[in-house]
């Protein structure tokens, strides 16, 4: 066939679409029921967002659209990773930094002001039924991506020992919240050399001799990415990595948010949005 | 009752919207269903496997977006295998963008598309991001002659021909497509743009230059298509900054017959639904029986002006 096939001629309105049983992402407009600063640098937003958006996992992601300030204009919307869903309330939380032109705008939203939310996106984390004990280590505003795996592992009866990395004891995210999973939590911080790469070495190395470690989860470091993904190969621990990249689209459609990964034969580009954000540690290279 | 279908020569589209190239996969069916739309228009395939460009490979710069991703592509058996099959229930016409690095690679790509189940090949002859400083063929016309016609002769499906507005005289660029054998135009590809961070001296994009789209650029492609309507007799797809319904009424009256949604969508996945029906409601607003009526439409001629005159 060679000519283009006839096009069916349609002057019916669109209907507006519903979400139905074929879509998974859904692209909804969500209340602000409050956006409350944590700490100098953290913002706690709660968003009312019934639908598609309440089937997001750990490790899961929105692109979110943000308000436009005084100075900023913010044109594409910015990825965020849940940090809790609670379907009985209909509700949607995320953690963020305040860091940039959208950021900034996230921070101006008030309760009753609302923000439109796609989602959810990407492949969230995995965890094996016959796992027993993992090992949890997150820095930064990377600790929010990995706060609802510890309660997903601790719904399933499996053991969580958090490290918590931060510049200052002031800035480490969801330690209450880590430990009310029921997650062992250690903190380390900058400020009294504790997160040193070195010093974390050495917990993890006691943890895997004392109880054993069957998965690495990490988020937010690249030096704490690299030291699992070493002592990983080293004790053959598999783990996974939830990684970041500038993004656009959110789908897969405009290739902006790729990294390297290694691979069978080399290495190879893959986009976070939809091959991950979540990755295998084995794969995962330095960023 | 608003007809909606609009002819891009010998073909009937439900609807004058479809997506641009490269903001669209099929990525977005977990969002909406295509059959909503005019057509489908797939990213950029390339004969031979492209990596694409370096990262960071976008930014966002005033209401827009620059990007520089490299045609990534896994290769045209690749397409034909695994990506066409995604599309094979969708009821809109696909539209095959491609690209080459000659005029002949051009022919022998577009050979390899016969195939069963494409509606309509666009030549992308237009990417800023693939050559050196943005060389394009469609930045002369001479050079736009010569892939045109390769093109013609190697094809017997609709040939849209996706220019750049990247420069000087986007009007004669428009004719050498149209005596060469384009079906259709699109008008246009992203502006060669740079943007430079000014707290680290660093080009924001990986690949120092890139291609700018979004609102911004509306006005100045909407320019280019109001000469190109002037210029040929082939049916115009607009495409540059088209988010919202006005925006496509406006490329419409300028001269399109048909427009492309493009960075729009990245932003609001929906935004080409809400053209397509933001385009009904427009025309029984305006007491217009058929969406086509718009193509052209502006009120050009024997416009009221003051006359200056030199102060004495």
């Amino acid at each position: 066939m060679l000519s283009a096939p006839p096009v069916e001629a349609e002057t019916v309105e669109v209907a507006p679409i519903e979400a139905s049983p074929a879509f998974d992402v859904a692209d909804t407009q969500a209340l602000v029921m409050s956006n409350t600063a944590v700490n100098g640098e953290y913002f706690h937003l709660t968003l009312a967002a019934a639908g598609l958006a309440m089937n997001a996992k750990a490790g899961q992601f929105f692109n979110i659209a943000c308000p436009a300030t005084d100075k900023d204009l913010p044109y594409l919307r910015r990825p965020m990773s849940v940090y809790r869903v609670v379907p009985s309330k209909g509700e949607i939380e995320f953690l963020y930094k305040v860091t940039g032109a959208g950021t900034r705008g996230l921070a101006t939203l008030r309760a009753g002001d609302s923000t439109a939310v796609l989602g959810p996106l990407g492949n969230g984390f995995e965890l094996n039924p016959r796992w027993k004990n993992i090992v949890v280590v997150g820095r930064g505003v990377g600790l929010a991506t990995l706060a609802p795996l510890a309660e997903m592992a601790a719904e399933r009866g499996i053991k969580v020992t958090a490290i918590l990395s931060a510049r200052s004891r002031g800035l480490v995210m969801s330690v209450e919240r880590f430990a009310a999973s029921g997650a062992r939590v250690e903190v380390v911080t900058d400020e009294d050399g504790s997160s040193d790469p070195d010093n974390v070495e050495r917990m993890l190395l006691r943890l895997i001799e004392k109880e054993g470690a069957d998965a690495f989860f990490t988020c937010g470091s690249n030096r704490l990415m690299l030291l699992l993904k070493r002592v990983g190969a080293t004790f053959q621990i598999q783990g996974q990595v939830a990684m970041e990249q500038q993004m656009a689209c959110g789908l897969g459609m405009c290739f902006c948010c790729v990294r390297n990964f290694s691979a069978p034969n080399g290495t190879e580009q893959r986009r976070v949005c939809v091959d991950g954000p979540v990755f295998p540690l084995s794969e995962a290279l330095s960023w | 009752m608003v007809d909606l279908r609009v002819k891009i020569g010998r073909m009937t589209l439900r609807n004058p919207v479809m997506p641009a190239s490269g903001t669209f996969s099929e990525g977005l069916a977990r969002v909406f269903s295509f059959d909503h739309l005019g057509a489908v228009v797939t990213k950029t395939i390339t004969a031979e496997r492209r990596g694409g460009n370096p990262t960071p490979r976008v930014a966002e710069v005033g209401q827009g977006m620059l990007n520089s991703i490299g045609i990534p592509s896994k290769g045209v058996i690749n397409f034909i295998d695994h990506i066409m099959p995604e599309y094979a229930a969708c009821s809109a016409p696909l539209v095959v963008s491609v690209s080459a690095p000659t005029a002949e690679a051009f022919a022998d790509i577009v050979r390899q598309l016969n195939v069963p189940g494409i509606a309509a090949i666009e030549a992308n002859i237009s990417c800023p991001n693939i050559e050196e400083d943005g060389k394009a063929f469609a930045m002369r016309a001479k050079s736009t002659a010569v892939v045109v016609d390769q093109l013609r002769k190697a094809t017997t499906l609709p040939l849209w021909v996706k220019l750049t507005p990247n420069t000087g005289d986007v009007g004669a660029v428009a004719q050498a497509a149209q005596d060469n054998g384009a079906d259709a135009l699109v008008v246009a590809n992203t502006i060669l743009a740079m943007s430079i961070d000014t707290e680290t001296f660093r080009p924001r994009l990986g690949s120092i230059m890139g291609g700018y789209s979004g609102p911004a650029i509306k006005p100045i492609v909407l320019r280019m298509v109001y000469q190109c309507a002037q210029a040929v007799d082939i049916p115009i797809i607009g495409c540059g900054g088209i988010a919202a319904t006005e925006d496509a009424v406006e490329y419409m009256l300028a001269g399109a017959a048909a427009v492309q949604v493009g960075t729009a969508t990245f932003v609001k996945p929906n935004a080409m639904l809400d053209v397509v029906d933001g385009l009904t409601r427009f025309c029984q607003r305006k007491g217009i029986a058929k969406v086509s009526d718009l193509t052209g439409a502006v009120l050009d001629r024997g416009m009221t002006v003051d006359q200056l005159e030199a102060l004495p």
